[in-house]
């Protein structure tokens, strides 16, 4: 087996142009297959990761105006808005934390006050003005450089947490010497007047600061405050249920949207939806995977002709070498030796082709993904099985001009000019 | 007398059986040699020499006849056993050398034993001592395109005993060689043929025929003479 081997890069050499050019729809094949592999890999771990960072416990509860097949037909699309008694109230929110509170963590709710600015003149700051109630910090992974995060017992308290970008803006500083300190912020044709409570260092390393623009950062005031201030009354459009630590996130999650779907039965216009980080991920990666699948098997076809190209140039060989068939025939070479020369070559020839695309493969995968801003993540298992697929090619395309030359009749064979 | 290495009765070699253009080339060969003979079989191209030939060789089967090579029945043999006989009985010399390219001479003489499944280290060391016994032990590195044609035809022959078979197949082994280099390698068949080899070998030449100890002729495709040679310096 060895001395196969030797033979076959033996010729390998002989022939290297030759060699070079039937390999290269290997090489592209292979190559192409880990870079996309390569890149899909590290778009999706580095999607993910910023995904996580927003937490994956997280189950978002939101009303659904419910489709024509779902209401009936009576009416569509005519209300864009729930209306206040459409809304998440705070007695169903107590009745389910009644009922589950063993799987629940925090219930984070909020109510969108809209965008503000703050500052004076050209040194202003965009902000999202969010009522919140104390479970938030938990639920979106805030972390608080100074002060406290808002509190359920501030009720309508005129109290404020913002980022450190905005800190900066107003106060030209982000350290506790700016908390209790007084600032105004203009939502819609209001001007407010907050309390600074805590400051949050902003999270720019997620997946949504690639804009270069100045971010819109959050700035967190007391629930009640906020429903008083944009006169919105009770109720919840949406809130963030965080699971506590060992629950089934996927199953609770069903749970939950069936237990606010039952309130909303008897509605004509509006349901309950719930969806988690999770099973946003999946449908991600779902969605990438589709897509390396179907590069991948456009790279099969170049894989396809590749090995087209090793069979042709195995037949064109073995005519070329007819009467060294014939002598290792009539020095005593049986059908099974001659056939295993001609395999093993073929296969050298595709693991070589193979290996030099897996190189070409992470090479091109490498400098995509960091084109786009993500570390590389060659795959192994892609390398592996391309390296398997590789010998697969050379065992499958090259046992037709193998057996062919092994079954070659000596005396023809020697005879042959 | 010797105990036979060839012994063959009613060798019928035909083509195309069973159609129109059916043709026969032997037609009934006996041939029987000895245990250490040097025998000549001459004939003009046509005559059926190289047919005789490739079935000495268990290169190619008679269509009738029995063929029985060193006290084995070859003419029922399957495919992979003539492999075997091929292999460990008989040592080919052709007249074109047929050495493989690319492959050194010692690579080249190890063929007949990595075939035989013998082992890397003992193919090596029977090699570099074949290689010594025709006089190529400094060129066992080279590959045959840095060989002259004497050359290569020496490695052949140590390629041919590399098994110790029991007969050495040659045919027109100087045809491809001038009159100098031919002297070396019959010089080297002689010699063989002292130290008890069975040497079959075909040619054309009558001068060449005339040094074996045994001179048969083949025309037609049958025996039509049979004579001894005057040895080796006719």
């Amino acid at each position: 087996m060895l001395d196969n081997i030797r033979m076959a890069f033996a010729s390998l050499w002989a022939g290297k142009m030759r060699a070079l050019l039937t390999m290269l729809g290997i090489i592209i094949g292979i190559g192409s297959v880990i870079a996309i592999v390569t890149v899909g890999d590290s778009l999706s771990g580095s999607l993910t990761d910023s995904l996580q960072s927003f937490g994956v416990n997280n189950i978002t509860v939101s009303l659904q105006q419910k489709t024509e097949s779902d209401s009936g037909g009576v009416r569509m699309f005519a209300m864009t808005q729930p209306s206040e008694e459409d809304r998440i109230t705070d007695a169903m929110l107590e009745e389910y934390t009644d009922v589950y509170g063993d799987s629940i963590q925090s219930v984070a709710l909020e109510s969108s006050l809209g965008m503000g600015t703050v500052g004076s003149g050209e040194d202003t700051a965009s902000v999202q003005v969010t009522g919140v109630n104390g479970d938030y910090a938990d639920a979106n992974g805030l972390e608080l450089l100074c002060g406290r995060f808002i509190k359920d017992s501030d009720g309508e308290r005129q109290l404020a947490v913002v980022s450190d970008l905005v800190c900066e803006t107003l106060f030209g500083r982000a350290d506790a010497s700016v908390l209790g300190q007084s600032f105004q912020v203009t939502v819609g044709q209001k001007l407010l007047t907050f309390y600074v409570a805590g400051v949050y260092e902003y999270d720019d390393s997620g997946y949504f600061s690639m804009t270069g623009e100045d971010p819109v950062t959050g700035m967190y005031i007391p629930l009640a405050a906020a429903q008083k201030l944009g006169e919105t009354g009770e109720g919840y459009q949406d809130f963030t249920v965080v699971a506590a630590a060992g629950t089934d996130t996927a199953a609770f999650l069903e749970e939950t949207e069936a237990f606010f779907s039952s309130f909303y039965t008897r509605n004509e216009s509006w349901t309950v939806t719930a969806t988690s980080m999770e099973s946003l991920i999946e449908e991600m990666t779902g969605m990438l995977d589709t897509v390396k699948l179907a590069i991948s098997a456009i790279a099969a076809i170049s894989l396809l002709v590749g090995g087209i190209g090793v069979m042709n140039i195995m037949l064109v060989s073995i005519t070329e070498r007819t009467r060294e068939i014939g002598t290792r025939k009539a020095l005593g070479a049986r059908r099974s030796d001659i056939r295993l020369q001609f395999i093993t070559e073929a296969v050298v020839i595709c693991l070589v082709g193979g290996a030099l695309g897996v190189a070409l493969g992470v090479a091109l995968g490498s400098a995509g993904a960091s084109l786009l801003g993500y570390a590389a993540k060659p795959s192994l298992s892609a390398i592996l099985v391309a390296v398997g697929f590789s010998m697969a090619i050379g065992v499958f395309f090259g046992y037709y001009p193998a057996n062919k030359a092994a079954k070659l009749d000596p005396i023809d064979a020697l005879r042959y000019e | 007398m010797q105990q036979p290495i060839i012994e063959m009765h009613g060798i019928v070699k035909r083509y195309y059986i069973g159609k129109p253009n059916e043709l026969e080339i032997l037609h009934g060969i006996d041939l029987t040699v000895h245990q250490g003979e040097f025998v000549a079989i001459v004939g003009e191209s046509g005559s059926g020499k190289s047919t005789l030939m490739n079935i000495i060789g268990v290169l190619d089967k008679p269509t009738e006849g029995s063929y029985v090579l060193d006290g084995v029945d070859v003419s029922k043999a399957k495919d992979s056993a003539l492999s075997d006989i091929r292999n460990r009985k008989i040592g080919f010399v052709f007249q074109t050398f047929n050495l493989i390219g690319r492959t050194s001479a010692q690579k080249n003489v190890e063929l007949p034993l990595l075939y035989a499944r013998v082992p890397a280290r003992q193919r090596a060391k029977r090699a570099k001592e074949l290689l010594e016994q025709v006089g190529m032990s400094e060129r066992a590195t080279h590959e045959p395109n840095e060989l002259s044609g004497g050359q290569k035809q020496r490695v052949a022959i140590a390629r041919a005993l590399a098994n110790e078979p029991a007969l050495l197949l040659a045919d027109e082994p100087t045809g491809a060689l001038d009159s100098a280099t031919s002297r070396t390698v019959m010089d080297i068949f002689h010699d063989l043929h002292r130290q008890g080899m069975t040497i079959v070998l075909i040619t054309h030449s009558q001068q060449l025929a005339e040094e074996c100890q045994r001179i048969l002729t083949l025309q037609d495709g049958r025996i039509i003479g049979e004579r001894k040679g005057a040895g080796r310096h006719a």
